[in-house]
């Protein structure tokens, strides 16, 4: 589904301290299948996570993605596979938004508007109806146990709570892709497992998974179909 | 609704709640904005109505006045040159007035004295100005001294005090019969101030008065025309100065306001960064900004002009009257027409309004054009 080939990415590159935090990945990461970048901090998941989910562009290779829904893109545009590195803006946020849904290790709630507000976030811009969306996103919330929190604001989330905003909201434009950063850093084990659990349930709906994490809880749960370990910016054990 | 109006819906809704997330430092903004505005705004309405009022009080004014120049100076002229210029081609009536100014020592105020015409003006009588029988703190049926040339006081009575309508222009007026005039200021029979000419067509104005200049060379005729534009020139002068006086509270608040509205601070470069992440593109971005930035400006804007219309209109600008009125002792209270120039309101508006606008845009354009991952990481 989602196809690397020589991808680099350098920070402040041309300046006096350039930093390469990704150093020629070439990768193949299978649909419908959970996979998990494994390895330590700075070892280049994250930015790795970014250049995937078109959040930022690579200094250099190429990303693939395949099986996009038609009618995506303007013709001409449409490809399958799709190389994403050279598309404009409005490109690659419009499949930012339709084909992956982020949950972030800091969750990147926006704080002081309600549980409800934050789900809903994602869709203003598309101008999609404001009753439609919101009886999603009320869906969603209430599938993931937080029907109760709809209106409460997140500053007052716990830990666990706010995650499972940070998931509806990923689910709210019903996504193929999930993309996970460090998902369990700021949980405890049992919160982490739960976590796993619904990671499954999406899995057995045929989405896609991408996690990147150095918990074990994560990286060796027998969901995880492909385990990617990466260090210094570099693909180490691959299949 | 359609999806366009759906989007700037959920946008600006998304706005107002940003908007109410930093209540503090808004309100603060918005706060300061008003007060610039409701300044401005003052300034602008009060000089217009001002310049409104004395227009529609000119139109009744005589379109020429002739005076007499002696060796540069305005000087009494003779009476008779009135049959003199009733002949001249244009002319449908000319009148001798008899007028000076007189100092009241006592109240330190300057009086305009006019004789008038009207025969129910009893000798020994006066109709005053509001701004008179308020200083003088005299009633109608109270006396009055006023001291003639020779230092005597001469006694009158007071017939009328004027109405509140005319107190724009006549809060300082004494209106005396001509014999009174002469007696108090000592002028002969047979001179007269000035002569108030009326032309049939306005256009030949010019015309006579140069016929007046030559025939009667010494003579300087001044255009109702001209006596707007002086008016014009005198408030006009006047809000400049006040604009000159505030100019360094203006700039107070460009700075405040270029501070406030330019700095982007860490929360909102990461929440610019979330939004950027879920699906936002870098223009939704920046039109949740300029809806910020327009409701911020837009509020400031119709709460200064609202305060200021109501200052101005119904309070008589209390907190400027002082400044732009301009009478040293005999200030006029009156209630000004409201006189809204569009064309003022909207250089207002585009020099408030889109300044701050275009300013809180320029941040947001910078951060929302970078990566949605480097928004998040800064």
């Amino acid at each position: 589904m989602i196809e690397l080939a020589q991808v680099v990415k350098t920070y402040s590159a041309g300046l006096a301290n350039p930093y390469t935090a990704v150093a020629g990945v070439t990768l193949d990461i299978p649909g419908g299948q959970l996979t998990v970048l494994k390895g330590p901090s700075g070892s280049g998941k994250t930015t790795l996570l970014s250049l995937i989910g078109c959040m930022a562009r690579p200094t250099s290779g190429r990303i693939h993605l395949r099986g996009l829904p038609p009618g995506l893109l303007p013709q001409g545009a449409d490809a399958d596979p799709l190389e994403i590195t050279s598309l404009p803006e409005r490109f690659l946020t419009t499949i930012r938004r339709r084909t992956f849904g982020f949950i972030f290790q800091q969750f990147n709630l926006v704080r002081g508007i309600s549980v409800l507000e934050n789900v809903m976030l994602p869709t203003y811009p598309t101008g999609e109806d404001r009753e439609t969306v919101e009886a999603r996103a009320v869906t969603r919330l209430e599938a993931l146990g937080m029907a109760r929190h709809l209106k409460a604001p997140v500053d007052r989330l716990s830990g666990g709570e706010a995650q499972r905003v940070a998931i509806a909201r990923a689910l709210i434009n019903d996504p193929p892709v999930i993309i996970a950063d460090e998902p369990t850093a700021h949980l405890d084990s049992r919160l982490s497992a739960e976590f796993m659990e619904l990671m499954g349930q999406f899995k057995g709906a045929g989405r896609t998974l991408l996690i990147a994490s150095h918990d074990p809880i994560v990286h060796d749960s027998p969901l995880a179909d492909l385990v990617i370990v990466m260090r210094d910016g570099q693909v180490v054990t691959a299949p | 609704m359609r999806p366009s109006l759906q989007r700037h819906r959920s946008v600006l809704d998304f706005a107002l709640s940003s908007l109410l997330r930093r209540k503090g430092r808004n309100l603060a903004l918005t706060a300061v904005y008003t007060l610039v505005v409701f300044v401005l705004a003052s300034l602008v309405f009060f000089v217009q109505a001002l310049k409104h009022e004395a227009g529609e009080l000119l139109e009744h004014a005589p379109d020429m006045v002739v005076q007499r120049m002696v060796a540069g100076r305005h000087d009494p002229m003779p009476a008779s040159q009135v049959d003199a210029i009733r002949e001249i081609r244009g002319v449908e009536e000319a009148e001798a007035r008899l007028w000076g100014y007189y100092y009241d020592p006592v109240y330190g105020g300057n009086l305009t004295v006019m004789a008038s015409p009207d025969p129910t003006l009893l000798p020994g009588s006066a109709r005053i100005g509001r701004g008179v029988a308020r200083n003088m703190r005299v009633a109608e049926g109270d006396m009055v001294p006023l001291r003639g040339y020779d230092g005597l006081p001469l006694l009158f009575t007071i017939q009328q005090v004027l109405a509140e309508e005319s107190e724009l222009v006549a809060s300082d007026l004494v209106l005396l019969t001509p014999a009174d005039v002469r007696t108090l200021f000592h002028l002969p029979e047979g001179l007269a101030t000035d002569l108030a000419v009326k032309a049939g067509n306005p256009r030949e104005l010019a015309t006579i008065a140069a016929k007046i200049v030559e025939k009667f060379p010494d003579a300087r005729p001044i255009l109702k025309a001209e006596m707007l534009r002086t008016y014009e020139a005198a408030f006009d002068w006047r809000g400049g100065l006040m604009v000159v006086v505030l100019s360094s509270a203006i700039l107070s608040f460009i700075i405040f306001a270029w501070d406030k509205a330019t700095g982007l601070s860490a929360e909102e470069r990461k929440e610019i960064g979330i939004l950027k992440s879920i699906g936002w593109e870098s223009g939704d971005v920046l039109l949740l900004k300029f809806w910020e930035g327009a409701v911020v400006s837009l509020a400031a804007f119709l709460g200064g002009v609202l305060l200021a219309y109501g200052h101005v209109f119904f309070f008589s600008a209390t907190l400027f009257e002082h400044a732009l009125k301009g009478w040293s002792v005999l200030f006029p209270r009156f209630r000004l027409i409201p006189a809204l120039d569009a064309y003022q309101l909207t250089v207002l508006f585009f020099l408030t309004v889109l300044p701050y606008t275009a300013a809180t845009l320029v941040p947001c354009w910078r951060a929302a054009m970078a990566d949605p991952d480097s928004a998040m990481r800064s």
